[in-house]
């Protein structure tokens, strides 16, 4: 086979995008019967579980800014943000309506409500709120969790008609850890070399994971990385940054590529989190459920629907991103009316000046048109970047 | 949860007012006598066990409330947006920051305490944990989080049970005797279980009086004061048992001379309409928003707001023969740590068995827990129950968010819409 270049594997990536029937997964499903398909929303759930019960996760992140939002609307008051009422969109127009499950991990207060909506209004899917512990000691959330997990095991075996071994759990989790060393690798190649990497071919390439088999996604990326190294492009003179507080409803494609080309490298990020939630390998050896319960205890990479249980920890994480990239500043790129993210955001700001690192702020939706202003605020911040660094 | 006493006081009123004030001047002078102070939310809250440690109790929300209700928090919100807070974030959080940054002046008037422990008990509400969070921020002291998980099915678990009690025992107990010095006494938290559990009962006879016609109580404005106790720092206390004692002879008395509630003006004439109501009031024009309803005759007979500190009235008794279970139980049953399904049959119950006209939405801007899947609520309650439901917006103590001349004409709109619906007119929606 020849090597396809980078355009060809993005434009892949776009049109799984693009597509907002889910046509792809549900060509997976209709392949063999008898497979599963389960939707999450963000932060997190434990893929692994999923793909175990010989399931496809499926990430659902909203509509975008390509879905037109009519029935969504009426579910919701003007003061929510907007990725509720595109998912309530995408579900009472019937493209979600191949889903087996839908999971809705404990981000929010929005999201958490929407578990109950959709109990309501799909009750041919199974909905489940996805509880993950706030407390990390092993005796104590440790054991929560484990038996949270253990009940969501045994939900996605009733829905597979098999049990989920622990066989087919480790081989899950051989598969994620290979592909979160991946998402790793893309995102070290980005900060290496971001001109080789533009973030909105990173960001269709992580998208691609939310709706691919993960074997597929890997396969992916590796061939992105070959082609993206082999490919010649121009490097400019941007600053670059690390975009924080987008983590659940997503910002347009548009506000992505607005930032680099005001003369930023975004060199990190906080999109999907759940593509690279655990920073090391998850154990394969042992119990899976206490390796992964393991894993989410004490090596998840922070996010504001997290308790932060040492006040010195608060934005160490994303001081970290911020070293580890190189990075010269950071854009707080939030929803609006996301209070997780908007409360959050002050104590990352303090925990930035302590360190001297510089930011800039502004909020989105994920159909936000406008992108003048937002261009102008990142390249009035991409200059002052440069301007510091050259005092 | 208490505002001042309607100009018609009782005297459960005026017991309810002096609890207040003592608890204000308790900590106020905390750092004078010695006393450690813990700062901690209503909803979930754990006064019985803080009480075992002889500390303060400070509740932030309350301080918001009692500074909306003589309209100081628009001041403290902008305060609190100078400094960085987003327009879009609940505004008991913004309020409570404006009056620190301001100087921590509390309701009446004297500094506030520091807290020497802030103990987050993470029931039913995301942007709990931010707060405090926050609060760590500014006071860099010690944090007890009491994780409380949701009721996503419905349903409390073993395994949810397990959790909050291994928490309490492993991380909220110790830090609490560390903070005061005292060792934990279960027999003490047992006979302050207990006569939680006795007012309780008096609390709930007294919610339940509104399935009579007239009601003789108003279940959200009046509601409002007779949760204060109960709900705040006094559960478990002599004081609150007395309190609900009080207030239950008085609304016998009500009841057998025939009258309906009291009312800011006085005694409510005549009954015109009954309704269930969702969703906190508006604290800045807390008033002005009350003589809507009464003015027209309207009586609210079930709330839910009065349940976001448990719901008594669904069988939830504290427990001293299960001390540390049953405080699980409590902090995972409160009302918005149901998950909507639950909520929507709660309100459709209440809709049948208080003989409610309709339902009203009071929607928080502020508030996503209660306010995000509120207009699927509004829907289901009219397709369940054929009864019509209305929908006004407002804000909890930030003033901008009150429009008093849209909600009183989508209020008239509505009363007139429950008549024509009595009088046999077609299904239609105020919202
Ligand atoms: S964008 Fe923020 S507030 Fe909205 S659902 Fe996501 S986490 Fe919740
Ligand atoms: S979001 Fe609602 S429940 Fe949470 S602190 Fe604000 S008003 Fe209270």
């Amino acid at each position: 086979m020849t090597m396809r270049s980078v355009a060809e594997i993005i434009a892949e990536c776009q049109a799984l995008y693009d597509d907002l029937d889910f046509t792809a997964a549900r060509a997976w499903k209709a392949e063999v019967p008898g497979r599963i398909v389960v939707g999450y929303m963000p932060f997190y759930v434990p893929r692994e579980l999923i793909h175990a019960a010989g399931g496809l996760p499926l990430g659902v992140l909203g509509g975008g800014d390509q879905l037109e939002v009519i029935q969504g609307d009426a579910y919701y008051q003007s003061y929510i943000c907007r990725i509720p009422r595109s998912t309530i969109e995408l579900g009472v127009t019937g493209r979600l309506d191949f889903l087996d499950a839908m999971l809705f991990p404990s981000i929010c207060d929005v999201i958490r409500n929407l578990s109950g909506m959709w109990k309501i209004m799909f009750p041919k899917t199974s909905a489940r709120y996805f509880d993950v512990p706030q407390n990390y000691r092993d005796d104590v959330g440790g054991v929560f969790y484990i038996n949270e997990l253990g009940e969501l095991r045994e939900i996605l075996a009733r829905l597979a008609g098999a049990p989920v071994t622990d066989a087919a759990l480790r081989g899950a989790i051989l598969l994620y850890n290979e592909n979160r060393a991946l998402v790793r690798e893309v995102y070290a190649f980005r900060a290496r070399e971001p001109w080789k990497a533009p973030s909105a071919e990173v960001y269709l390439l992580m998208r691609a994971g939310m709706v691919l088999p993960v074997a597929r996604h890997s396969a992916l990326m590796r061939e992105y990385l070959a082609a993206a190294a082999a490919a010649d492009r121009p490097r400019r003179d941007n600053s670059r940054v690390v975009i924080n507080g987008a983590f659940c409803e997503q910002p347009p494609l548009n506000l992505i590529k607005s930032i680099e080309l005001s003369g930023c490298y975004i060199v990190d990020d906080d999109f999907m989190l759940v593509n690279r939630w655990e920073r090391a390998d998850v154990a394969t050896e042992g119990d899976p459920l206490a390796a992964l319960a393991a894993a989410y205890l004490h090596g998840s990479v922070d996010t504001a629907a997290k308790y932060e249980p040492d006040r010195a920890h608060k934005g160490a994480w994303l001081i970290e991103q911020v070293r580890r990239s190189r990075a010269e500043g950071v854009i707080f790129a939030t929803p609006s009316f996301c209070d997780p993210a908007l409360l959050e955001r002050p104590m990352l700001q303090r925990a930035l000046a302590a360190h001297g690192i510089p930011c800039i702020a502004f909020k989105y939706a994920e159909n936000s048109g406008q992108m003048q202003p937002i261009r102008e605020q990142a390249g009035t911040f991409a200059d002052s970047i440069k301007l510091w660094s050259a005092a | 949860m208490s505002p001042p006493a309607p100009v018609v006081k009782d005297s459960s009123m005026l017991k309810q007012k002096e609890m207040i004030s003592g608890n204000y001047r308790r900590l106020e002078t905390a750092a004078a006598d010695g006393r450690k102070v813990v700062s901690t939310f209503v909803p979930g809250n754990l006064n019985e066990l803080i009480m075992c440690f002889d500390v303060l109790n400070n509740l932030p929300e309350i301080n918001a409330i009692q500074n909306g209700l003589r309209k100081k928090t628009g001041g403290y919100i902008m305060e609190a947006e100078k400094r960085g807070q987003s327009e879009d974030v609940c505004t008991y959080v913004k309020a409570d920051l404006g009056m620190i940054a301001k100087g921590n002046i509390g309701p009446d008037g004297q500094k506030l305490p520091d807290p020497d422990l802030l103990l987050l008990s993470y029931t039913g509400c995301f942007t709990f944990m931010k707060w405090f969070e926050l609060l760590r921020d500014h006071y860099g002291c010690e944090t007890a989080m009491l994780h409380v998980p949701y009721q996503g099915d419905g349903r409390i678990t073993a395994n949810m049970i397990a959790y909050v009690v291994r928490q309490l025992r492993e991380e909220v107990i110790p830090k609490l005797e560390r903070l005061s010095g005292v060792k934990f006494d279960i027999d003490r938290l047992r006979e302050n279980l207990a006569r939680s559990a006795r007012a309780e009962d008096d609390f709930v006879w007294v919610l339940e009086t509104a399935k009579l016609r007239p009601s003789p109580i108003d279940a959200y404005f009046g509601g409002v004061y007779y949760i204060g106790p109960i709900f705040t720092a006094f559960r478990g206390t002599a004081d609150a048992e007395d309190y609900y004692r009080l207030l239950r002879a008085e609304i016998a008395e009500r009841i057998a001379a025939g009258q309906g509630p009291v009312t800011p003006a006085g005694d409510m004439p005549a009954e015109r309409y009954r309704l269930v109501v969702e969703g906190p009031p508006n604290w800045t024009s807390f008033r002005d928003f009350w003589k809507m309803f009464y003015e027209d005759g309207a009586v609210v007979v079930a709330s839910t707001y009065t349940k976001v500190g448990g719901l008594y009235d669904q069988g939830f008794r504290h427990d001293p023969a299960h001390p540390l279970e049953s405080l699980a139980e409590y902090c995972l049953g409160c009302y918005t740590n149901r998950n909507l399904p639950a909520r929507i049959d709660l309100i459709e119950q209440y809709m049948n068995d208080y003989q409610a006209d309709g339902l009203l939405i009071n929607s928080i801007k502020s508030c996503n827990s209660f306010s995000a899947g509120q207009l699927l609520v509004l829907r289901e309650i009219e397709r369940r129950t054929g009864k019509p439901a209305a929908f006004v917006e407002s804000d909890l103590v930030d003033p901008r968010y009150f429009s008093p001349a849209n909600i009183k004409n989508r209020l008239e709109s509505y009363f007139q819409m429950i008549e024509q619906r009595r009088a046999g007119a077609a299904p239609a929606r105020a919202a």
